[in-house]
């Protein structure tokens, strides 16, 4: 289980999360909606200790983040950007089996080739695929890749980055199926940041609605249509009008 | 009165505070990288495409401006040396000027304006497209992935393009003299020899050893610390050259000062 308690982080003047309180069951896949610019990213890398956060304890399985070993803290995540994030100097095969590749437990490389093939198959991407590089591939492909790297060392804990973002809405369902698919599969916790309405129907089991720094609505996904809550009615329908200010 | 004199004096202040903080960074990320070279994990594909790319892909750029900077050397020093009868002196005078000071600062010049701009833009553009983060998530420790090896690639591999420069550079003077001076090439080679020692050498592969270490510590710190988007990016290049070369010129100065003066 993940829980923030009263987590501050800001940049300069600029207060980003002023005080967030958020648990995520194991197993449950929980998605964070909100506006752009709204600090959902920054919660993320907070939890991944990416960002420091300047107040408040995280913890995971009841363990502070900051106290954990740090390499065997990151062992048990999993994590897809949003733009993918893949390295541009290595294949696709190698990108993926990154971290199969290197450590205390490293893999010969013919074992992790396969490995990563196999994960390459799992997300609807051809062998043929391994041996390219980044570049090469669509913006969908590289999704695809970078969700193959984020499961190869099948992670507890999977973080999703806008996941759809810049994909057309063919390709934005086939993504939203895949993670689906694998967070049920794997029985992995999941945590996904986006504010594309389609892919929060079809990866959440809570939701919740980050605004001004704070966590604003949170609960089970069939509520997310019936809550009488404001922010959530003016987000999740689109609308210009409302409590939430058009122009950030 | 006092209110501008402050002002004044603010504006002098913060820019200077600013360069001491800054010089305070660089020399705590020069000491994490030393302090990584000997700590496992140790990545040695990253190092030698590293060194195939600053050693191997320099050596073109280098051998030219050794070879133009030789030649040139050898009809200045000429032009100079006629006004006291002192012609003969062209071979020796090339070959210890390209040895201790036109070979390794010419070489670093080269090396920065190369090597630190492209390792502050990969890095940097690693950086503004999350790659870096997705090492730290992948149990990668950034510094020791791509700083240690490029720093360590580049300070072993900008002596040896020193050591081409200057032979370069001198078989430039040699091709002057003997074609234009009228030099015979027997004597200008028998000079050159007799009048160049091993420290004359040594001393410019020290000076290239460490301008390499700083090409790439500069390209890899400003990488890491580029800012954000395409301008981001360009800054941290723009400065990676910059400071790379002004740390050359003031670190090739105080090694003279350390191996020249009694």
């Amino acid at each position: 289980m993940i829980t923030l308690s009263d987590v501050h982080k800001s940049f300069g003047p600029n207060r980003v999360l002023c005080g967030i309180n958020l648990s995520i069951a194991k197993g449950e896949s929980l998605v964070i909606i909100g506006g752009s610019g709204t600090g959902k990213s920054v919660l993320l890398k907070c939890i991944l200790g990416l960002v420091r956060p300047d107040k408040g304890i995280i913890t995971l399985d009841g363990q502070d983040v900051t106290r954990a070993d740090r390499d065997a803290f990151l062992a048990r995540f999993g994590m897809l950007f949003q733009g993918g994030a893949l390295f541009d100097s290595l294949r696709v095969w190698e990108n993926v089996a990154f971290s199969l590749l290197r450590g205390r437990a490293a893999l010969p490389a013919d074992q992790a080739r396969e490995i990563a093939i196999e994960k390459l198959r799992r997300v609807g991407l051809k062998p043929a695929t391994a041996d390219m590089f980044p570049a090469e591939l669509s913006g969908g492909m590289q999704k695809r890749v970078g969700l193959a790297r984020a499961i190869a060392a099948e992670p507890e804990v999977i973080f999703f980055d806008e996941p759809t973002t810049g994909l057309d809405p063919i390709m934005a369902g086939v993504i939203n199926a895949l993670i689906r698919e694998i967070v049920v599969e794997m029985g992995a916790t999941a945590m996904t940041i986006t504010h594309d309405m389609t892919s929060v129907r079809a990866i959440a089991d809570k939701v919740a609605m980050l605004h001004d720094g704070l966590i604003r609505w949170s609960g089970p996904v069939g509520d997310l249509d019936s809550t009488p809550d404001p922010y959530v009615q003016q987000f999740i329908h689109g609308r210009a009008q409302g409590p939430i200010e058009s122009v950030r | 009165m006092i209110g501008t004199l402050q002002n004044g004096l603010a504006a002098i202040g913060r820019p200077a505070l600013d360069g001491l903080a800054a010089i305070g960074r660089i020399t705590l990320f020069a000491f994490s990288v030393v302090s990584h070279l000997l700590r496992p994990p140790f990545y040695p594909r990253e190092f030698l495409t590293a060194l195939v790319q600053i050693g191997w892909f320099s050596l073109p750029m280098v051998g030219l401006t050794a070879l133009f900077t030789g030649g040139a050397l050898a009809l200045q020093i000429y032009s100079g040396g006629s006004r006291f009868n002192a012609e003969a002196v062209v071979p020796s005078i090339v070959a210890i000027g390209m040895a201790r000071e036109l070979g390794p600062v010419l070489g670093g010049l080269m090396v920065a304006a190369r090597v630190a701009s492209s390792i502050a833009a990969e890095i940097g553009t690693m950086k503004v497209t999350e790659q870096i983060d997705a090492l730290v998530t992948l149990s990668t420790n950034p510094l020791k992935y791509l700083a240690v090896p490029r720093v360590l690639a580049a300070t072993l591999a900008v002596p040896v393009l020193v050591a081409i420069g200057d032979s370069i550079g001198i078989m430039g003077g040699w091709l002057v003299g003997i074609t234009r001076l009228d030099f015979n090439s027997a004597v200008y080679i028998a000079n050159t020899v007799d009048f160049l020692e091993f420290w004359d050498v040594a001393s410019g592969l020290v000076k290239g050893a460490v301008f390499g270490f700083i090409v790439a510590l500069m390209g890899c710190y400003f990488g890491m610390n580029s800012g954000r988007g395409a301008q981001g990016v360009g800054a941290a290049t723009k400065s990676a050259v910059v400071a790379a070369s002004i740390m050359i010129l003031a670190a090739n100065y105080l090694l003279t000062e350390a191996f020249f003066t009694s």
